[in-house]
Order: C-alpha cells, then sequence, then structure tokens
C-alpha cells in the first residue's frame, strides 16, 4: 500500500474542495474588502456628530435627501435582480439575453453613479466638500470608494458583453459570470449598509449646532 | 493546472527560454519567484542592516556626531519599515513560494501569473520607498507614523507620502500572493492530503494568508485617509482643528498592526516545527495542539491592538481589557513552545546548522515572549513605553525569533533549492556569531531602557549611566555583521564547490523531499498519494513501524520513476504582463507625488496590462 501511486491520478481541473480556483478567490476577496468598507464605515461612524461647522448630514442645516437616495438605492438594488437573470440566461445557453440582462445591469448601475454624481455636486453646492468638517470628510471617502466600487463593476459586465460579442462566454464558461455577480451582489449589499447607517438613522447633531 | 480564461488563442508572442535574464524576469515558476523573493529581500536586508550600523555608530558614544538628527529620523525609519516589510514579510514569502507546492504534493499554485505580479509589485514598491533618499529625503515619522507627525503642517517633504505610497504598494503584493495561497493550499492538495496531514509550515502559511487579507485592507484605509489629509483634498481624518482626531490613526493602524506582529512570527513558528521533528526524528508532538494554537493565535491577534495603546488615556476599562486579552495570547505560544521542547525530548538529536537555529530561536523567542509579558500589564508598561526596553522586547521576537528561524529555513531548504549543501562549518560559526552578536546588542537594552533611555533619540549626554551598555550594544551590533559577512561567504563558496545534496540530504519527512533537488519544473513527475501525516517518512519507512519495518522505498515522485519523465506535462508559459501590470501600478502611486499625469499614464499602462493579462492564454 506504500506503493500505491495510481497512474490514474485525479484530472488536473478537479479541486480539492470541488470549487473553482477563481470562485474562492473571489470569495476570498470579497471577505477582504469587508474589512476595506469595515474600516471606512468605523471612521464614519465614530466622526458622527463631531463635526465642528456645518453643514450637517441631517438637522435644520441637513444636506440629505432621503427620498432621492432613496430612489437611487432602488435602482442599484434592482441591478442585483438583473443580474440573476444574466446568469440565469448564461446558464441556459441563451447568449443573446444574457448580453441583454448584463446591459440592463451596467446601464441600472452607471444610472446609480449619475445620481451619486447629482448628489455630490448638489452637498459641494450646499457648501460641502471634503474639506469642510469630518462629516465631509468621512461621507465622501466612503461613498467615494463605494462609487468606484460600482464603477469597477460596470467596466467588467461590459468588459463581459464584449467577450461575448467576440464569441466568448458561451455557456460551459457561465462560471465568470457568476463570479462577476458574485462582486455585483457584494457591493448591492455594501450599499444597503452604507444607505442604513449614514442616511436612514440620524446622526446627532453636535451640542453647540443648532 | 488553472485555467484562467478558455481560450487559446495567442495574442502576444510568449517568452520561451528557460535560461537567461529574461527567462526569470517572465517567470511564473513558483520556485523561481521564491527564489527571486529571496535574493531580493536578502539584498533589502542587508540595506537594512547598513542602516542599523550607522545608528548604532552614532549611539556608540555620548554626543555622536556620525548623523544629524534629521538622517537619524529617517534611518530609523527605514530600518524599521525595510525590516518588516521589505525583509521579514518577503523572506517568509519567498519560503511559500518555493515550498507551499512542494508540500501539498501540487505542480503549481493556482495563479501563476498573479504569484509573479505579486514579486514584481514587491520589487517596485521596495525600490519606490527607498527612492525617496534621491529625491528630498527619506520618511522620518517612525514605522508606525503617528498623526500629526505625518500631517502636512508638521512634515512638507515628500518623505511621507513615499512611505504611505509605497506600503499602499506593497500591501497589493501581499494581497495578491495571500488569495493565491489561500486558493492553492485550500485546493491543490495532492490526493490523501487532508487538512490534519498538511505539514505545518503549510499550516502556518494558510494562517497568515488569513491574517493578510483581513489586515492589509484595514493599513490601506489608513495610509489613504492620510494621503488624503495631505492631498489638495484636504481632509480632515486626522487634523484636530478641524474634527479629526488623531488617535483614529492609532487604532486602525495597530488594528493592522498587531495581527501584522504574528504575520512576522508564524511562517517562523512553521520553519521551526519542520526542522525539530526532522532533526530529533520524531514527528512532531502534539501536531493537533500546534495547529490549533495556530490558528487561535490568528483570532486572538485580533483583540490586543490596544495594548500598543496603553498610554493613550482609553481608560481603566479598556485599559484591563486589552491588558487580559494579551496576557491570555501568551497561552497559545506557550502551548506551541512546549510542544516544540516535548518533540526534541527523547529524540535522537542531531546538531546541524539549522537544527542549532532553530533552538536559538526558541530560546530567544521565550525571552522576547517573556518581556512581552512584562508590559501586558499597564502600570509597567507606563514605565516601559516609549524606552529602549521595548526596543529590546521586539528585536528578540523579530529578530531572535523570525530572523534565526528564517536563517534555519535557509539552511534545511538550500539544499532543496540549489542541489548543493551549505558548509556546515561556516553554517555553525554563522549561527554562534549571530546568536552572540544579537544577545550582545539587544540584551543591554533591556537595562538601558529601565534606566529610562528613550527610543528614537539621536544622542545622549554623558554622565547618564548609559555609556557602557550603549558602546557594548555597538559591539554586538558589528559581530551581527559579522556572522551575516560568514553567511555571504558560505552561500559563495558552496555554490562553487559546495557537496551535492541529493535528493533527501536530512532523511526528511514531507513531501518536498521525495523530490530531485532542485526540482524540476513540474515538481512532481507522479502526483503522490498522501497516507498520513510526514507523508514522505510514512513513504519511507511505514505507517507505523520505526526505520526498516516496512520497504525502505526509494523517492518514487523523481523524474523517470514511475509512469512519467515529465515530459507530457504541460506547465504555464512564462508570461510579461505581471511585470507591466506592476510597473504600471507603480507608476500611477508615483503619479500622486510627481504629478497626477503620471498617474494617469501608469493607470492606461496597469488597465492594458490586466486587459492582455486577461485575453492571454495560459499557455500558447
Amino acid at each position: 500500500m506504500q506503493h500505491a501511486h495510481p497512474a490514474a491520478h485525479a484530472p488536473e481541473h478537479e479541486t480539492t474542495t470541488g470549487l473553482d480556483h477563481r470562485k474562492l478567490l473571489m470569495w476570498a476577496f470579497l471577505g477582504s474588502d469587508c474589512l476595506l468598507f469595515g474600516a471606512l464605515i468605523s471612521t464614519y461612524m465614530i466622526y458622527r456628530g463631531r463635526s465642528l461647522a456645518g453643514p450637517f448630514p441631517n438637522g435644520p442645516e441637513g444636506v440629505f435627501d432621503i427620498p432621492f437616495t432613496s430612489v437611487s438605492a432602488f435602482v442599484l438594488l434592482m441591478s442585483s435582480l438583473t443580474m440573476v437573470l444574466a446568469l440565469a440566461a448564461s446558464q441556459r445557453g441563451h447568449i443573446r439575453g444574457m448580453r441583454v440582462w448584463l446591459i440592463a445591469t451596467a446601464l441600472l448601475g452607471t444610472v446609480f453613479l449619475g445620481g451619486q454624481f447629482f448628489e455630490f455636486t448638489a452637498f459641494v453646492a450646499e457648501g460641502l466638500t471634503p474639506a469642510t468638517n469630518v462629516f465631509g470628510t468621512s461621507f465622501f471617502t466612503l461613498t467615494g470608494f463605494h462609487g468606484a466600487h460600482v464603477t469597477l463593476g460596470v467596466i467588467i459586465l461590459l468588459s463581459l458583453v464584449v467577450v461575448s460579442l467576440r464569441g466568448g462566454l458561451p455557456k460551459e464558461e457561465s462560471l465568470t459570470v457568476e463570479i462577476a455577480g458574485l462582486y455585483w451582489h457584494f457591493v448591492d449589499i455594501v450599499w444597503i449598509v452604507i444607505f442604513t447607517l449614514v442616511y436612514l438613522i440620524p446622526a446627532p447633531l453636535p451640542p453647540h449646532a443648532g | 493546472m488553472a485555467t484562467i480564461t478558455g481560450s487559446m488563442v495567442g495574442v502576444l508572442r510568449r517568452p520561451t527560454s528557460h535560461y537567461g535574464v529574461w527567462s526569470w524576469m517572465t517567470t511564473v515558476d513558483h520556485k523561481r519567484i521564491g527564489v527571486l523573493y529571496g535574493v531580493t529581500s536578502f539584498i533589502f536586508f542587508l540595506i537594512g542592516g547598513v542602516e542599523a550600523l550607522v545608528l548604532r555608530l552614532q549611539l556608540a558614544f555620548p554626543d555622536g556626531k556620525v548623523v544629524d538628527p534629521e538622517v537619524f529620523n529617517q534611518l530609523f525609519t527605514m530600518h524599521a519599515t525595510t525590516m518588516v516589510f521589505l525583509v521579514i514579510m518577503p523572506l517568509s514569502a519567498a519560503f511559500f513560494n518555493f515550498l507551499i507546492p512542494l508540500q501539498i504534493g501540487a505542480r503549481d499554485v493556482a495563479f501563476p501569473r498573479l504569484n509573479a505580479f505579486s514579486y514584481w509589485v514587491f520589487v517596485a514598491g521596495g525600490v519606490f520607498i527607498n527612492s525617496s533618499f534621491l529625491f528630498g529625503g527619506a520618511p522620518n515619522a517612525g514605522w508606525f507614523g503617528y498623526a500629526n507627525l505625518t500631517s502636512r503642517a508638521f512634515n512638507a517633504g515628500s518623505g511621507v507620502d513615499f512611505w504611505a505610497l509605497g506600503l499602499l504598494g506593497l500591501g497589493t503584493a501581499s494581497l495578491a500572493a495571500s488569495f493565491n495561497f489561500i486558493v492553492t493550499i485550500l485546493n491543490m492538495r495532492a490526493p490523501g492530503m487532508t487538512m490534519m496531514r498538511m505539514p505545518l509550515f503549510t499550516w502556518m502559511t494558510l494562517v497568515v494568508a488569513f491574517l493578510l487579507i483581513f489586515a492589509m485592507p484595514i493599513i490601506a484605509v489608513a495610509l489613504i485617509q492620510l494621503e488624503l489629509d495631505r492631498s489638495p483634498l484636504a481632509t480632515n481624518f486626522f487634523n484636530p482643528a478641524n474634527g479629526g482626531d488623531p488617535i483614529l490613526w492609532q487604532h486602525l493602524f495597530w488594528l493592522f498592526g498587531h495581527p501584522e506582529v504574528y504575520i512576522l512570527i508564524l511562517p517562523a513558528m512553521g520553519i521551526v516545527s519542520e526542522v525539530l521533528p526532522t532533526f530529533a526524528r520524531k514527528p512532531l508532538f502534539g501536531y493537533p495542539a500546534v495547529v490549533f494554537a495556530g490558528v487561535f493565535i490568528g483570532f486572538m491577534g485580533w483583540g490586543v491592538w490596544a495594548h500598543h495603546m496603553f498610554t493613550v488615556g482609553l481608560g481603566p476599562v479598556a485599559n484591563s481589557v486589552f491588558a487580559v486579552t494579551t496576557m491570555f495570547i501568551a497561552v497559545p505560544t506557550g502551548i506551541k513552545i512546549f510542544n516544540w521542547i516535548a518533540t526534541l525530548w527523547g529524540g535522537s538529536l542531531k546538531f546541524t546548522t539549522a537544527m542549532l537555529f532553530s533552538i536559538g530561536f526558541i530560546s530567544m523567542f521565550i525571552i522576547g515572549g517573556l518581556s512581552g509579558l512584562t508590559h501586558a500589564s499597564p502600570p509597567t508598561d507606563y514605565q516601559q513605553q516609549d524606552t529602549y526596553y521595548i526596543v529590546a522586547h521586539f528585536h528578540y521576537v523579530l529578530f531572535g525569533g523570525s530572523i534565526l528561524a528564517l536563517f534555519s529555513g535557509f539552511y534545511f531548504w538550500w539544499p532543496k533549492g540549489t542541489g548543493k549543501l551549505l558548509d556546515e562549518g561556516l553554517g555553525k560559526l554563522n549561527f554562534w556569531l549571530m546568536i552572540i552578536g544579537m544577545n550582545l546588542t539587544f540584551g543591554p537594552m533591556h537595562i538601558l531602557g529601565l534606566n529610562g533611555m528613550p527610543r528614537r533619540i539621536y544622542t545622549y549626554p554623558s554622565g547618564m549611566g548609559w555609556e557602557f551598555w550603549n558602546l557594548i550594544e555597538t559591539a554586538g551590533s558589528l559581530v551581527i555583521a559579522l556572522s551575516v559577512l560568514v553567511f555571504i561567504i558560505n552561500v559563495v563558496r558552496t555554490s562553487r564547490n559546495g557537496k551535492e545534496a541529493g535528493p533527501d540530504p536530512w532523511d526528511g519527512r514531507t513531501l518536498e523531499w521525495s523530490i530531485p533537488s532542485p526540482p524540476p519544473e513540474y515538481n512532481f513527475a507522479t502526483v503522490p498519494v498522501v497516507q498520513g501525516r510526514d507523508a514522505f517518512w510514512i513513504e519511507k519507512y511505514g505507517l507505523h513501524g520505526g526505520e526498516g519495518a516496512h520497504h525502505a522505498a526509494p523517492p518514487s515522485h523523481t523524474a523517470g520513476s514511475g509512469n512519467g519523465d515529465g515530459h507530457a506535462i504541460h506547465m504555464p508559459q512564462g508570461s510579461y504582463l505581471p511585470m507591466v501590470t506592476a510597473f504600471g501600478q507603480t507608476l500611477m502611486l508615483a503619479g500622486v507625488i510627481f504629478g497626477y499625469w503620471l498617474s494617469g499614464v501608469g493607470l492606461v499602462i496597469m488597465l492594458g496590462g490586466v486587459y492582455a493579462w486577461c485575453s492571454e492564454p495560459v499557455s500558447d
């Protein structure tokens, strides 16, 4: 039994856990990215209510427009639905459907980014910049990093569409779409956390302000 | 092998040569990348060592005039930054790269090109940080760069920017390597290699990789916040005048920094856990206990960071909690030490150089661990904070711990990597000089620290009672330098006329000893089937018996035996793209200092590299 070296060892694409290498890598990356957002969100929470001067998130000098941001949050959440539909189409070998849903997902993501751009411009017009106070500092950094993640996601989705148009991404490679989807859903989930903690729960006003 | 793209269409002309400089620069072979990591970080070891020698010469006598205070600040900052990020971490990575696939019976890592990318980002980051000496001064705010020492108002030069951006780049290297090793270890084990049969070094690599992927984003956020504060955006993260809190930096830094301590020591513990059983000719005592102690350290390492901040004034509750967790984390380390000693107990010990370094590790690490326990208690820490006592402590764990273990690893695996044995006579000289030198250098720091000598002072007046021990320390540092010189002589001499090692010079226990030295490109002609822990030992001597109880089987995974001579094995081809991508990323970071146009150029190069990479087949 010491010499048991079967000539027919496992085929090379089989893995110890049964998970594809790339999928495992994506899960590890998302775990790591949790800590990135964890540190950014913690910074925001620590600085809540500690700005020395306005504008503040809410209250009389508040800049947040909750209905507007709720709509853009809804748009981003809907993009998770279209992402699921893209993967389903890919797994069924429905290539055109996959392209349509991938483009739809990228489009919804772009609409969200447009909303964020509008929001940033509006805040700056109301006198809130990253330099104004610690609210501006931590708000723009946190949501900016989330926006950068969405942007990267849009680029990945559109790249998949291009690959597919050039004859790539057949049914057998739907795993690639699945992995891109993991990333996309993660970015959506992070937005749910940010939207709740930053927008929906009102920050206490500093004692001397208003 | 991992197929990164399914397409088999050649896009770029691929490097095909197996010899010459280009074959090394485009290599994706984990063993070659391991060698590159080792050589590069050894060069940084020499640079960081010279910096330390200058510091010691300045402090040898009272009122030293070797360097001025500003240069002194730059030197101690760069000494620490270099030794932590450019020496111990990448030297550990050299061992990860070279050994992990060999120890788990794999032909390569999961993502060979990602591995090459990680190396090139590391090289570029190291050169980038050190280039600050040429561009108006190196970083000078200490290796933990406390706010506000780093703010634009108090530190106008670009040294801090080099430091922050360089560390961001190096963080990418660590992340890429860690993702790779997590996937490789979880996903590419040979048949029969269950988790609890993995060699200890592989286990510790896995724990370190997880620590890295969770710790690196935290320091990345802190460094980005620092750079945003210093940028034209002028954010207020660490600016108290506008509501910012410098203590936030300390929390973020040490929330990364304490896991980092275990990132530095766990690979060393893995190396020692391989060397001791081999030369005691016994299995590692309490294997599961050592594994779980390592995993437990990986979890507990996240709950002790504020012991670096006892004197900040977090209050008695926070200080007490962190004092308790800090004392508690000594327990798993103690478990490991007792298991190592029990491994030696009753073994037929062979005192090779590798064994001596490992035993040296245990002894010195115990000293460092015990002095660490003394400042786990806030009242005593109040006395020791910012004195040379702290410097003594972390040099006993980082030099006496990590560096001694890494040298043990050099002597142990050198024959596997080169096919030649290092000279044992010179090796023992190397060991004794190093251990005497380090005790002369770092031992008296305990006394000086308790006598009140602060760390980071560039000189001291005479009459403080510090002259004698400072002079001894400087003499000791020269002995360490001599020991490193002996090592270099050993390497040069044995590379010319060293003894042939053969596949298994130490009667090894793990799979890397079952293949030729140096291993062929494909590692294993036949993928091994693992019967238990110490897989190769079982293969040689049987599952239950001692020596000779069963067949003394010849090494069976060597080329030429079994069913393959390796010609049919398909290995991934070299690639330029990891280097191109790493270059682009570094330009992007450098642009923050030299002008944003350069960042733009870097971004274009990096994106181009990534796209070409994604469409490049693993091999033509």
